[in-house]
């Protein structure tokens, strides 16, 4: 049975190469129909492989790829716990936005191509996840990059979408270049990437031990272009360009997802270098709420998600950093539901609108799209960890780690989930409160069609009671999610030697003072724009320092723009112009003409005199002789 | 004795072939280099080389030079049409000549000591360079008679005028 | 006989042969007309001739006059194609200078 799962990430391929070959000739709804029937097979058999999981990790050979010397390395997956969990996640939340898209890309004409995209997406991801090495995890994290960049800039007519596309892959290159760098020092020190080889040697490390730290941060750096933190973050925002399935798949549940999985993977490695994981935990604790301030006053309602997801992703670093490995997965199972949700629903939205983005022009649409209002109230309340959604528990377990290791984490923590609830509440009453500010003659807003809002309900039902798998001790819950990723963790928390959870009275009191001030920013955003009915200000007003510096991504794109961009411009055309047109087009000009001057020369030797020739037969002739005496 | 005939002999070889290449009139060139020839033929009796040395003259001066003749007759070539090099270029050809003749001394000069064979009368006799031609270089012998008959083919289809 | 012929070291035919040959040399490389350029090369190939009979005498080897008698069939032939040559060459041109043969000048 547990070979048979060797197939998953197989059928999103096959459906990838049969849409994509037949592309045109295949009717639309056939096209949408087989994707979306790929997806569902591999979703039934990742819950069959969830269903037998057992403690130990299970490897499936499929084939010997690479064989030179002393380096060779297998096509192998790994079947455990954690590979299941993502497995679930992917395959599930993919086949809902599958189901999605065939509503919201019903018109477009790229209709059948979408969808051979979505699917070798979803190949990759589960290539990522399955992989039993770091060579194989980073064939599907380059693969899921790839994808990125084709279905960001699936809209390739429009020029700014394929800039946005290619700043996507090129950040992403950038980190990538310290992963590689990373695979490299683990195969010089544990002579394999095999996780099935490094982790067993590294238990024999010493914690501390600066090869191991040095490796970590590497693959770091590769899960900071990945997962979006400082300072590689920029292209998130910019990739809301793509459709917005595209968004809610790639860009919030899974492909961002990815670094927060290598992390987690490597557990064992971290647990051995505290550098990194401090690392890990304050560059994602100041991305929270860098982001976090910066969605405070965006008015587009998916570039304000987008620096949610940022911000959110940053809580999971957060996680992983402070040793709450199995927090963090519950995280992203949990943040991967609502996220989803809150970016079908902004699709949603934008579909009933006719593509209307700017949330000043929207608002009293709670009458009108109700499906929409009603599944994007208990996203936004599942994301701002109001109890008993999804949200509460996974985010307050990582908290409460926080607390544990380090307390200014936890105040930055707790900071950031006072903006989170504000920003993600303005959102929505901006958004479906008040009196429409559109213009009514031109747009008619409707709810979108069962397609989109049926997985927009099971979403919504998800991200509510999925919290209740992982309620802590100290609410009277059994935990189950952690205790499921146990085995898998067990290791690298035997490494660590957790400190002892604090008494269940100090865990609720924390959960207390979150919870309170939550509720208190919903308060005040209540205030401010349901109340005061008050409207962000048009483009072009003048606005106080603090709200535009936070308005203009505190000009994080210029800077790297004008540090970065400019001087590698400057460079290039240098390159170019002299280098290249001059220095090397020289050369090559000039042995042609080295050529013809030489042969210019040699041209005098055909005098066809005979005379001449007879006299340099006798002297070659004494030549001859003579270098043969010596 | 030996001595004397043969340096005598080797003097008028080298100032014929000299005179050969030095006087203007076409005619006397010829008639100096038959005398050469004579002279190389003596050279080889002294070797006891004599069917050799009888060969030499009867195809060499007596059918070669002959040929000589006829062609320079044909074609009325006499002192006054003869055409002349600048001096620069006869001293050219001296010095190379010049040169390649101090290399070829140069080279046989160090030589090693050439071994000498005990001398044995036959060699050079009639019978014995026949014994040797038919049994030995029989093969050669047949292709240069099919030589000959390409030599013979290709002069007289080189000669004959154009049929117009 | 055997010491009267040997009492002249082979050295000294080298050295006659060589300087024939040398004077042969210089007798192309001197002259203007053809048929003094083919009576040079018949002088060279005679110098040659004389150092081969030189070297069967002082070895017993009869192959070294076997030689010569195939070099002499040779020049012979040559010397017959290359006057028929110069024949059609003085019909065209009307003259022997080898001058005036530079039509393959590059």
């Amino acid at each position: 049975m547990m070979q048979l799962a060797a197939l998953i990430p197989f059928f999103p391929l096959a459906g990838f190469i049969i849409i994509g070959l037949l592309n045109k000739r295949m009717p639309k709804n056939m096209a949408a129909m087989f994707a979306c029937a790929m997806l569902l097979i591999s979703f039934g058999l990742s819950v069959s492989v969830f269903m037998n999981i057992s403690g130990h990790a299970t490897e499936i050979q499929l084939f010997s790829w690479i064989n030179a010397g002393t380096f060779s390395a297998s096509f192998n997956f790994l079947l455990d716990p954690l590979s299941s969990i993502f497995l679930l996640i992917i395959t599930g939340v993919g086949f809902l936005i599958h189901i999605y898209s065939i509503g919201y890309m019903h018109d477009d004409e790229k209709h059948n191509i979408f969808f051979a995209y979505l699917n070798l997406f979803i190949f990759f991801m589960l290539v990522l996840v399955l992989g039993s090495s770091y060579l194989l995890m980073f064939v599907g994290w380059e693969g899921v990059g790839l994808s990125s960049y084709l279905l960001i800039g699936f809209w390739f007519k429009n020029n700014s979408y394929n800039n946005a596309a290619k700043k996507a892959f090129i950040m992403n290159r950038i980190g990538d270049l310290g992963f590689l760098l990373g695979i490299i020092l683990l195969f010089i020190t544990f002579g394999s990437s095999d996780y099935a080889t490094i982790f067993p040697k590294a238990q024999g490390f010493m914690t501390g031990d600066s090869m191991i730290t040095t490796i970590t941060l590497l693959l770091f750096v590769g899960a900071i272009g990945k997962s979006a933190q400082i300072p590689l973050y920029t292209w998130l925002p910019d990739a809301m360009a793509g459709p917005t399935p595209v968004s809610a798949l790639i860009h919030a549940a899974t492909m961002v997802t990815a670094g927060i999985y290598m992390v987690a993977r490597s557990g064992i490695l971290y647990a051995l270098a505290p550098v990194s994981m401090y690392v890990v935990a304050l560059i994602g604790v100041v991305t929270a709420v860098f982001a976090a301030t910066i969605a405070l006053t965006q008015n587009d309602i998916k570039k304000v998600l987008a620096y949610s997801t940022v911000s959110q992703l940053g809580y999971m670093f957060l996680g992983l950093g402070v040793g709450a490995f199995s927090a963090s997965v519950f995280h992203v199972m949990t943040h991967a539901f609502f996220k989803a949700l809150l970016f079908l629903g902004a699709g949603s939205v934008i579909h009933g609108l006719g593509g209307e983005q700017d949330i000043r022009n929207m608002g009293g649409l709670r009458k009108k799209l109700p499906i929409t209002f009603i599944t994007f109230l208990l996203a936004t309340l599942a994301i701002s960890g109001i109890p008993p959604f999804s949200g509460f528990f996974s985010k307050d377990e990582i908290l409460a780690h926080a607390f544990a290791s380090n307390k200014i984490f936890w105040v930055l923590g707790v900071i950031g989930s006072m903006m989170t609830a504000f920003y993600m509440f303005r959102l929505l009453f901006l958004t479906f409160y008040g009196t429409y500010r559109g213009d009514e003659h031109k747009v008619h807003p409707h709810e979108s069609p069962s397609s989109m809002t049926v997985p927009l309900i099971i979403l919504a039902i998800l991200s509510t009671i999925g919290g209740f798998v992982g309620v802590p001790e100290s609410l009277g819950g059994t935990s189950q999610i952690s205790k499921f990723l146990d085995p898998v963790f067990q290791p690298a928390q035997a490494k660590m030697m957790m400190i002892e959870n604090s008494s269940s009275i100090s865990e609720i009191a924390l959960m207390g003072i979150t919870v309170a001030v939550v509720l208190a920013s919903i308060l005040l955003a209540w205030y401010f724009y349901v109340s005061r009915k008050r409207v962000p200000s048009p483009e072009g007003t003048k606005l106080p320092v603090l709200t535009n510096l936070s308005y203009h991504k505190y000009y994080v794109d210029e800077i790297y723009n004008a540090l970065i961009t400019k001087p590698l411009d400057a460079i290039s055309l240098f390159l170019k112009n002299i280098v290249d047109n001059k220095l090397i087009d020289g050369i090559v000009n000039a042995t042609g003409k080295l050529t013809e001057w030489l042969s210019g020369l040699m041209r005098f030797v055909q005098t066809g005199n005979v005379d001449f020739y007879l006299l340099a037969m006798v002297i070659g002739m004494a030549c001859i002789i003579f270098f043969k005496l010596m | 004795m030996t001595v004397y005939l043969f340096a005598i002999l080797g003097f008028f070889a080298i100032l014929s072939a000299l005179m050969v290449v030095l006087t203007k009139n076409p005619i006397h060139s010829i008639l100096y280099l038959v005398l050469t020839f004579f002279a190389i033929a003596g050279e080889y009796v002294l070797l006891n080389a004599q069917f050799l040395a009888i060969v030499n003259i009867i195809v060499y001066a007596g059918a070669i030079m002959v040929l000589f003749l006829f062609v320079v007759m044909l074609l009325n070539l006499n002192e006054e049409t003869e055409p002349h090099k600048s001096v620069l270029r006869k001293l050219i050809a001296v010095i190379a000549a010049g040169l390649l003749l101090v290399v070829l001394v140069g080279s046989l000069k160090g030589a090693d000591n050439m071994s000498i064979k005990p001398f044995s009368q036959n060699t050079g006799l009639i019978e014995n360079l026949g014994k040797v031609l038919f049994n030995d270089f029989l093969l050669p012998f047949e292709v240069s008679a099919v030589l000959f008959l390409a030599a013979m083919v290709g002069a007289v289809m080189l000669g004959k005028k154009d049929i117009k | 006989m055997n010491q009267a012929i040997h009492t002249i070291p082979l050295d000294w035919y080298t050295l006659l042969s060589s300087i024939l040959f040398c004077i042969g040399v210089m007798g192309v490389l001197f002259r203007r007309n053809a048929i003094i350029i083919f009576m040079s090369i018949e002088l060279m190939l005679n110098a040659v001739n004389l150092l081969l009979v030189a070297f069967s005498a002082y070895h017993n080897d009869a192959a070294g006059q076997v030689f010569v008698f195939f070099t002499m069939a040779v020049a012979a032939a040559e010397i017959a194609v290359g006057l028929a040559i110069l024949v059609v060459v003085y019909r065209n041109t009307k003259s022997t200078d080898i001058d005036v043969l530079n039509r393959l000048k590059g």
